[in-house]
């Protein structure tokens, strides 16, 4: 365990301690601008005021983690500047996007493992639309909607769900394919029709998979959501956040913001990790 | 029965006279759609017909006409649907304009789209993705000589890779103003990870035999590297580069939502978005597209030159 922890340790705090140096460097201008020129200061005193501005180029960790909790705790949770509700509309945007990503995702699949037709026609351009940057069109697509007086959670969902079902069905594919001719030979032995293959045998095989692509598209979902949340249409979400403290040159709100989407998307992440190792249990394995 | 490819199969050229009549078919209920504004609705069903039973068949083959074929014959189908569904169910301009004011707009424009090209492009996202592909590889391969710092930054770097970089974009036009440097700069955060991960992956991946050998010729780390463990990894590095093809186009264009001069395509479709000139949001959404696509071919093409290339430098070795 230590073999794993301690440069994993060493590195962050290389990374922190280079992080209160550069914020040193790039604020001390506009700290020297702001300090008193006739009283005589050191070089501390300096990157003391470097470290507590308050529209700084580069805010220190703590100014960060002090804002973040500041943001969470220092507001009633009804109140928009909390930050916890604003992740909050994030989260539900990604989540319901994800779902429904997930559900079209395995059901493309299903049809291009069974219709050689889509299989053929339709993965090609499953594949090419990975290519295309359709997250730069998420605020377009929020603004159109909206305009139609579709507004809310609905149009950002559907940008989290595009995004998320091509990861599921790429992988999905590849997991309803795992099983070998000599699997599908004995199942074919036990009379098995497509159904039950796909029952016992493919979907089982599947899950093996699923749990990847899926860390690979709650990635994807939370940035989904939060660039869906930036155009001007947008009041909710730390997408708005990031947007409104880039509008008021509120340095502190955007690094808030950022920092609380990270969390958001590791805590994404922990949810699917902790989702596959009950599956695993579920379904008698070991982890 | 799925999967398994069908030999063999008798069509007897129906396959491209079911397509032909298809695309006739489409093409005539199109024009009946302009010429008196209304969807002609059994025409339009057999042209389906026509078009999906050509597409069946061409998916039944195996050779080359085939499988460029059917792709070619669904995407064909659905500009076909979208034109035919927006025009005739009068669906409105803001929601979803039809392919054929889309290319109208593109003709119309060029000089626009062009500008736009350069300074998100050819500006942010080729500096950016240079820089940041760079930089990841440089990184990858300095911490490959330690193992300490490789424990230390590989889970760190795979955490990174799953965060929404994308939301330094504003700090960044902060700091570098609104010109593409800013852009470049948030395409260089999101490119560097990826890259870093799949080339320590990449860098990892030789097997213990493979290296036993290199060390019975006296190979040296560098020796070693140059002819083993970087062509060994070429796969996983060309991986990450189409990865950043795409990230590095999002990023640029997101940044630019965040303030930029008055040219740039996230400019572009941030402002006629909301000025509701949606066809020429579209037009540029199909210059992205088209760019996405066009970087992941050239970089499959360059990839297919590079694992040509590494079994004759192997050649060339034994000699």
């Amino acid at each position: 365990m230590t073999q794993k922890i301690l440069p994993i340790v060493t590195v962050l705090i290389a990374v922190l301690i280079l992080w209160y140096a550069a914020a040193v460097w790039l604020n001390a201008p506009q700290a020297e601008a702001l300090m008193d020129p006739d009283q005589p200061h050191g070089l501390w005193a300096l990157a003391q005021a470097c470290w507590s501005m308050d529209r700084p180029v580069l805010p220190a960790p703590d100014q960060i983690a002090s804002a973040l909790i500041d943001s969470v705790f220092g507001f009633p949770l009804s109140s928009p500047r909390n930050l916890l509700l604003q992740a909050g509309y994030t989260a539900a945007t990604t989540v319901i996007g994800l779902i429904f990503g997930l559900i079209f995702g395995i059901l493309l699949a299903i049809g291009i493992v069974h219709v050689r037709t889509l299989d053929r026609s339709v993965m090609p351009w499953v594949i090419a639309s990975q290519t295309i940057p359709i997250l730069a069109i998420a605020p377009m697509l929020v603004v159109a909607l909206g305009s139609m007086g579709v507004t809310g959670l609905t149009p950002k969902a559907a940008i989290v769900a595009y995004l998320t079902f091509f990861p599921v069905t790429v992988g999905m594919v590849k997991g309803f394919r795992t099983p070998d001719p000599l699997q599908l030979d004995l199942m074919h032995t036990y009379s098995a029709g497509e159904m039950t293959v796909f029952a016992k045998l493919r979907w089982p095989a599947g899950m093996a998979f699923l749990f990847p692509s899926l860390k690979v598209a709650v990635a994807l979902a939370v940035t989904g959501a939060i660039v869906a949340e930036m155009p001007t249409g947008a009041q909710v979400g730390l997408g708005a956040r990031l947007l409104a403290g880039s509008y008021y040159g509120q340095t502190m709100m955007m690094w808030s913001a950022l920092v609380m989407a990270s969390l958001l998307a590791l805590a994404g992440l922990l949810a699917v990790t902790l989702l596959e190792r009950g599956v695993v249990l579920m379904r008698g394995g070991r982890l | 029965m799925s999967g398994r490819a069908v030999r063999g199969v008798q069509r007897g050229g129906a396959q491209w006279m079911m397509a032909a009549a298809g695309l006739l078919f489409c093409t005539l209920s199109w024009i009946s759609l302009r010429n008196f504004g209304d969807l002609p609705w059994i025409m339009a069903a057999i042209a389906l017909v026509l078009t999906l039973t050509g597409l069946s068949l061409f998916a039944r083959g195996d050779d080359r006409a085939d499988r460029i074929a059917s792709p070619l014959l669904f995407g064909l189908l659905v500009i076909w649907l979208w034109e035919m569904l927006v025009t005739g169910l009068h669906v409105p301009f803001v929601i979803l304009p039809p392919p054929s004011r889309i290319a109208l707009a593109i003709a119309h424009n060029l000089p626009i789209l062009w500008a736009d090209f350069v300074q998100t492009v050819l500006h942010a996202v080729l500096a950016g993705f240079a820089l940041g592909c760079g930089i990841g590889f440089l990184l990858a391969l300095a911490i490959d000589r330690s193992p300490f710092l490789q424990r230390g930054l590989t889970p760190l770097g795979n955490l990174i890779s799953a965060l929404p970089i994308i939301g330094i974009a504003p700090i960044m036009v902060m700091w570098f103003g609104f010109g593409w440097q800013s852009k470049a700069a948030v395409v260089v955060l999101m490119t560097v990870f990826p890259m870093l991960v799949n080339t320590r992956a990449g860098l990892a991946s030789t097997d213990a035999m493979e290296r036993d050998l290199m060390q019975t010729y006296a190979a040296g780390y560098w020796r070693t590297l140059l002819s083993l463990r970087l062509p060994v990894a070429m796969p996983m590095i060309f991986n990450a580069l189409k990865l950043n093809a795409t990230l590095a186009l999002i990023g640029a264009v997101v940044a630019e939502f965040f303030g930029t001069p008055t040219r740039g395509m996230g400019f572009r479709i941030s402002t006629e978005a909301a000025r509701m000139n949606l066809d020429i949001v579209w037009a540029t959404i199909v210059v992205a597209a088209v760019t996405g696509c066009a970087a992941f071919v050239l970089i499959t093409l360059i990839e297919r030159v590079v694992t040509f290339w590494h079994p004759s430098i192997r050649g060339a070795d034994r000699r």
